[in-house]
């Protein structure tokens, strides 16, 4: 089995990698990098638990090869709203997750590392979108336990907040944020 | 009974009253934002496959590819010659070593004594994808590439999937002592009384109808993580687990270890849904095989694999009668039903299907009910409790022959239920299948779901929309037995003054950290932020039973309430003393006690004190007290959901355009939560309603093992759902509360299939099996072409 040395820079922290040509990428971030967010739920690209952006653009981690992303500029979940590096006790939360959090848009949260990054993908492309247009977006993403119904709410409130306040950001291009919509929350 | 209306208002108030933390007021009651989200919203939160462990191994299994087989030959030296693999394990591995390596299987509730799953495939196989052998490897790809490389050979046998053909004299036996096959038959009511029942009435009705089989698909493929130490002689199996200590218990039993030298951690747990309490191969052979290489070793089963020889649910083909008289009186209620139990028997799960009839009067003062259940062995995945466990059977049989009698006597389904539902003055009731109800006010419930759903306009209005789709509107009254067995709760004041509530039960998405500490805040009288909850862990936790069937809120709510009662009556009296009052005029507020003089203690200090300072003479040391809660009776919830559908015709595409929930579930702890959970357990029961279906060929071969051919719910095919509740404590426990978690899941499918009924009766369409896909409605409304 072939093996390629790659660099990953995975929520602006540059990593060097040694990974087999079938290493998909999001074992090579939890096992290679140690960033655990990004879920594997189904490995065929059907659940999307493991969604990140690569290059700014959501995909799922586990139907992209590690080496095929050498030089790839990564972001989970763990990347947003400046929680990365964060110590423990406290966490920012960016507009999205807030959204999610007071919306109770998550109950066990596996498919939740994913489904943030999706909603911020969509929010970027279509920062006012309909409830359809929502429930569309998110096909790609399963959750099993809310029903969706919370999960789309906090799109819409997510929505509704970054249209009303220009300070806030995305988190997925904000990773330096400290302003806008980020809160603490109590861990 | 006391009505929750406008919930959209109400929420916004309960969060408004949460953030503001309504000074004195009570937190129960209050749909305050959860407080475990910020971990699982930033990758923080660690699951089992998160956990890493120093020289960690990764194990995979060599699955059956036959559903039915002799084994007669596993060769493992390909595997084994492979770099980076460090083991191949089969059979005579484990029968060599001192586990007995068989998940158990309570037998005492069958009509025979078969064996229970073996870890590993010992000599014959029973079901697609059952674990054959065990390969242990540096990483999980080799660990796969050794799997590969497992030759085994079969003498093939002859599958049988469904449980009625099971029965049958051609049908290939599963177990030497069940040469039918049929593993338990089980009678409730009393089958005399509904003879006579059915003779004296003006009409009988009858159904035939089949629950579909399911796979509960949590999103997180179960997975275990087992680390031995050698030097003391203690296993830690950090596993996705509902129930910490019933899997120690079972794990104990496989290995043949003490209870006392294992030690179960469940952390962050990505959904149970019931499949997580079972004891399953993967978890138990991980740990088998960490002490035999004495290097911790990871399973995380692949979704295929989840899907294959994961415990299934439902599975239910059933021939159901209700007599009815021409006023609509309902005489009495049968039930004769094959359930599939799958390969093995897990646990209890083959004599589970023999307890679904106790539920089938439901809502309804029927004097006679008799059902008739058979747990039929088929070489498929073991299928046991899933989410609902036996209550969605239940209701779906009732509230199909509820509806199939109104059209029966020519009267609305509502009108029709509202003449049988049992008098509110007449609780505790007692049913003919031998439940005892504790509360409930049913029309309540139901009135203000006709009214949510407008049932008059809708059923006035024409048969079709506007645009030619046909039009329908379908109930589900339903009840819900909650919180059975015991749970522990213990209340531990540090000498800080903060509090950990360690709990028996298991959050996997049902937020006890949150709820637990809304109760304990109240009980105890300290502030929420100084009080976590911990649960989850054998170690940290005494004992336990786990969370299943709708009973964390029930009895874990109760245990905790207890302790936290018994805490503050100690901390009180020792205020008393150092306020030198009596402790009946001390009081507890915001975690600081007053005397009437006006002098004030903190809780922490009274903590402190009682760790070592100064606390009345003869009072023992510590601030803690443990409950082992036990509910003095089932409590069971209910409610009404009502649907309204369209149904095109020409392609069989059904819309839900408007989905009701009204559920009573006594006191609401914390409404936002409560809400969740309605509104997944829906999601699930539309998912069965709709599209989710474990289908096999005929051959055995599970031909729904993958995300892509088992049709889970979208964020698109789900409706929206309004929640409405009604409140009637429960009079068994001090909260008042009943559980909620299934209620959904038990009213959706019965509430979607009969609106598409409704929809379809111009059409003369009256019976129809789940999943209402495109396809079986075309063909419900068309015909089957060629028969």
């Amino acid at each position: 089995m072939g093996t390629h040395d790659i660099t990953l820079t995975v929520n602006g922290e540059e990593e060097a990698l040694t990974v087999e040509s079938r290493t998909l990428l999001v074992h090579a971030l939890r096992e290679g990098v140690g960033d655990t967010a990004p879920k594997v739920g189904c490995e065929s690209g059907k659940c999307g638990a493991c969604t990140v952006h690569l290059d700014g653009e959501a995909v799922k981690s586990c139907m992209v090869l590690a080496a095929a992303a050498d030089g790839g500029e990564v972001t989970t979940v763990s990347g947003l709203g400046g929680a990365s590096g964060e110590g423990e006790g406290t966490a920012e939360l960016d507009a999205v997750q807030t959204a999610f959090h007071e919306e109770h848009g998550l109950q066990c949260g596996y498919c939740t590392p994913g489904m943030v990054m999706t909603v911020e993908d969509l929010l970027a492309e279509r920062p006012d979108p309909s409830e359809a247009e929502i429930r569309h977006q998110l096909k790609g993403n399963i959750c099993r336990c809310t029903g969706y119904q919370n999960v789309v709410r906090a799109v819409e409130t997510a929505a509704d907040r970054l249209s009303e306040d220009p300070e806030a950001e995305l988190g997925a291009d904000a990773a330096d944020a400290d302003g806008g919509t980020a809160s603490e929350v109590s861990d | 009974m006391s009505l929750t209306d406008a919930p959209d208002e109400q929420r916004e108030a309960d969060e408004a009253a949460g953030e503001t933390d309504d000074e004195g007021g009570k937190l129960v009651g209050q749909g305050i934002d959860r407080r475990e989200d910020a971990a699982l919203l930033t990758g923080r939160a660690t699951f089992t496959d998160d956990a890493d462990a120093p020289r960690v191994a990764h194990l995979a299994f060599v699955r059956s590819e036959e559903a039915h087989a002799d084994v007669e030959a596993v060769d493992t030296a390909a595997a084994e010659a492979l770099d980076g693999v460090l083991a191949a394990y089969t059979w005579a591995d484990v029968e060599a070593s001192d586990a007995p390596g068989v998940l158990p299987i309570s037998a005492e509730a069958l009509d025979c004594d078969p064996p229970g799953h073996p870890v590993l495939a010992r000599e014959r196989v029973r079901y697609h994808g059952q674990p054959v052998a065990a390969v242990v490897a540096e990483d999980r790809y080799t660990a796969r590439d050794g799997v590969e490389a497992v030759e085994v050979s079969y003498d093939p046998r002859p599958a049988v999937v469904d449980p009625v053909e099971a029965r049958g004299a051609d049908a290939p036996t599963l177990f030497e002592g069940a040469p039918d096959n049929v593993a338990v038959t089980t009678d409730l009511g009393d089958e005399a009384a509904t003879d006579a029942a059915f003779a004296a009435a003006d009409r009988t009705v009858e159904v035939k109808l089949e629950n579909n089989r399911l796979i509960a698909s949590a999103l997180e493929p179960r997975a275990a993580l087992a680390e031995y130490d050698a030097g003391s002689d203690e296993l830690t199996v950090t596993m996705t687990s509902q129930s910490p200590h019933g899997h120690r218990r079972k794990l104990s039993e496989t290995l043949g270890l003490p209870e006392r030298s294992i030690r179960v951690v469940a952390p962050s747990v990505g959904g149970g849904f019931g499949h997580k309490g079972h004891h399953h191969p993967g978890e138990a052979a991980a740990a088998w095989a960490a002490r035999r290489l004495g290097r911790p070793v990871k399973w995380t089963a692949t979704r295929s694999g989840n899907y294959l020889a994961g415990a299934h649910g439902r599975d239910h083909r059933t021939t159901a009668k209700i007599a009815v008289d021409d006023d609509g009186t309902i005489r009495g209620l049968r039930a004769d039903t094959d359930a599939g139990v799958g390969g093995y028997g897990l646990g209890g799960g083959a004599s589970l299907p023999g307890w679904y009839g106790s539920l089938l009067s439901s809502e309804y003062a029927v004097d006679a009910v008799h059902c008739r259940t058979r747990s039929v062995f088929t070489t498929t995945a073991p299928v046991h409790s899933y989410r609902g466990a036996g209550r969605p059977e239940a209701i779906y049989v009732t509230e199909r022959l509820v509806d199939a009698a109104a059209r029966e006597v020519g009267m609305d389904p509502a009108e029709l239920r509202r003449r049988n539902l049992i008098d509110p003055d007449a609780f505790p009731y007692e049913t003919p299948t031998g439940a005892t109800y504790d509360s409930g006010d049913y029309e309540p419930a139901l009135d203000v779901a006709l009214e949510a759903v407008d049932y008059e306009a809708v059923k006035a209005a024409p048969d079709r929309d506007d645009d030619g789709r046909y039009r329908g509107v379908g109930l589900a009254c339903m009840v819900e037995s909650t919180g059975s067995g015991f749970e522990t709760g213990l209340v531990r004041a540090h000498p800080d003054g903060t509090v950990t509530v360690y709990a028996g039960t298991h959050s996997h998405g049902q937020g006890h950290g949150t709820t637990y500490a809304q109760i304990v805040a109240d009980e105890l009288g300290v502030p929420y932020d100084d009080i976590e909850v911990a649960e989850g862990d054998t170690e940290r936790v005494p004992t336990g039973t786990g969370t299943f069937g709708s009973r964390s809120t029930v009895v874990g709510g109760n245990a905790v309430a207890e302790s936290a009662a018994d805490v503050r009556e100690k901390a009180t009296r020792i205020a008393a003393h150092r306020l030198d009052a009596d402790p009946a005029d001390v009081t507890l507020a915001d975690g600081t006690f007053s005397a009437p003089d006006g002098s004030a203690v903190g809780f922490a200090d009274v903590a402190a004190a009682a760790h070592g300072g100064d606390r009345p003479a003869g009072m023992p040391p510590g601030l803690e007290a443990t409950t082992a809660y036990e509910s003095e009776a089932t409590a069971y919830s209910f409610g009404t959901h009502a649907v309204e559908v369209r149904v095109d015709a020409d392609t069989g595409e059904v819309d839900v355009e408007t989905y009701v929930a009204v559920d009573d579930c006594g006191e609401r702890v914390n409404p936002t939560i409560l809400d969740g959970q309605v509104h997944g357990g829906v999601a699930q029961g539309v998912g069965q309603a709709r599209s989710e279906h474990a289908v096999y060929g005929d051959d055995g071969e599970l031909l729904t093992g993958s995300m892509d051919r088992y049709a889970l719910p979208r964020a698109a095919s789900v409706p929206h759902v309004e929640t409405r509740a009604t409140v009637t404590p429960s009079p068994h426990n001090d909260l008042g509360v009943k559980g909620i978690g299934e209620a959904g899941t038990i009213a959706a499918p019965p509430a979607v299939v009969n609106a598409v009924l409704d929809a379809l009766e111009p059409l003369g369409v009256d019976s129809v099996d789940m999943p209402l896909t495109d396809e079986r409605v075309w063909r419900a409304i068309h015909g089957e072409p060629g028969r």
